[in-house]
């Protein structure tokens, strides 16, 4: 094998290389600051928790807003549950900032998306970070770890449309 | 005077009926929907192209229909892997269709340019969510057969691979096509069969 023939065969293989380890990128969660993974554990409420205030009552204390797409709201959504728009827009991000603005920072909030698997959801940690932010002590966000249909939905836990 | 009577205790138990009829209608505890084993609910629309986009049209393929959204991450790895089999097995009846689940159509047409999707994709919506029992968590894949019967549902991350099986099983080989779908196929005016011309 003439050396020419073994670089572009090298390099074949590390552009290869390359193409599979950026396919293997994209695929994984996200670890930043925008990701799900962000957010402290002590900050995630679990499904049946939240079932169970909604059965007791003790959820009326609760602020509860979807901050994933309209249409997931549209098709499904937690009874009482508000909906703030997407968190991963600005938009979304600037609706959530006015809905909690006026309220006192101890409030029980509860912020939830399920739009994709937990570690790929754009809408949550922005959300919580926010929230956050805004010096609100009481924030969780409510952790679906496959998506809203799978994680709530067919638990059979409460649902409105 | 007895119905005079009787009109405030029906006003009161309508006022006390109605805030739980109406509760009953918009709240459910009903898991989703499975539509596996039955005809796939019809989808009529207009694709992004502006072409009609009838699910009922494409009888006698098989049919991998895929729910997704711009913002929806794992949906974006899997969508190239599509196009591609578009291009493989569409020749054997593969027919993919997507239905984005954004709220805005202007994401969409960046995102299919970008990932130079090769198939229809048209916008959705809550009715057609829930129509496909529940669309509350992407990616969401059907496959339908070659009668419009619902085969296969994959939600979430999925190794392509068991989507694709599912698919070459549906597509199987040219002998094992419904009868009536391989008579229309082979049909030729001309009477003689391919083999022997």
């Amino acid at each position: 094998m003439s050396f020419r023939m073994f670089r572009n065969t090298a390099l074949l293989f590390c552009l290869a290389f390359l193409l599979c380890a950026a396919g293997r990128v994209a695929a994984q969660p996200h670890s930043g600051p925008g990701s799900a993974l962000s957010i402290p554990q002590s900050a995630l409420m679990q499904p049946a928790e939240l079932n169970q205030m909604l059965q007791s009552g003790a959820a009326h204390k609760l602020v509860i807003f979807q901050v994933g797409s309209h249409m997931l709201f549209g098709e499904a959504h937690i009874p009482g549950s508000v909906y703030a728009g997407p968190a991963a827009e600005d938009a979304g991000l600037q609706q959530l900032r006015a809905r909690v603005e006026k309220l006192d920072r101890g409030t029980a909030i509860v912020i939830y998306c399920g739009c994709c698997p937990w570690g790929h959801c754009p809408n949550i940690a922005p959300a919580y970070h926010l929230l956050h932010q805004m010096g609100f002590t009481h924030a969780k966000a409510l952790y679906l770890a496959n998506n809203f249909g799978t994680d709530w939905v067919n638990k059979g836990y409460p649902v409105a449309q | 005077m007895r119905s005079r009577s009787l009109k405030p205790v029906v006003l009161a138990l309508a006022l006390l009926l109605l805030p739980g009829v109406v509760v009953a209608g918009r709240t459910q505890h009903a898991p989703q929907e499975s539509l596996i084993g039955k005809k796939a609910p019809e989808i009529t629309r207009t694709d992004l192209q502006g072409k009609h986009l009838d699910l009922a049209s494409y009888r006698g393929k098989v049919i991998l229909l895929n729910f997704w959204a711009t913002w929806c991450g794992p949906c974006q790895v899997e969508m190239p892997v599509f196009a591609d089999w578009q291009r493989r097995y569409g020749t054997r009846g593969l027919q993919i269709i997507g239905i984005s689940m954004d709220d805005d159509v202007a994401p969409v047409r960046k995102t299919v340019s970008r990932l130079k999707i090769n198939y229809p994709v048209a916008m959705g919506d809550d009715v057609l969510g829930r129509r496909y029992g529940g669309v509350l968590g992407l990616p969401l894949t059907y496959v339908i057969d070659r009668h419009g019967v619902v085969r296969g549902r994959f939600q979430g991350e999925t190794e392509p691979k068991a989507i694709e099986k599912e698919i070459l099983t549906l597509l199987g080989t040219p002998q094992s096509l419904p009868a009536a779908y391989s008579s229309m196929m082979s049909a030729d005016p001309s009477g003689v069969s391919p083999g022997r011309r």
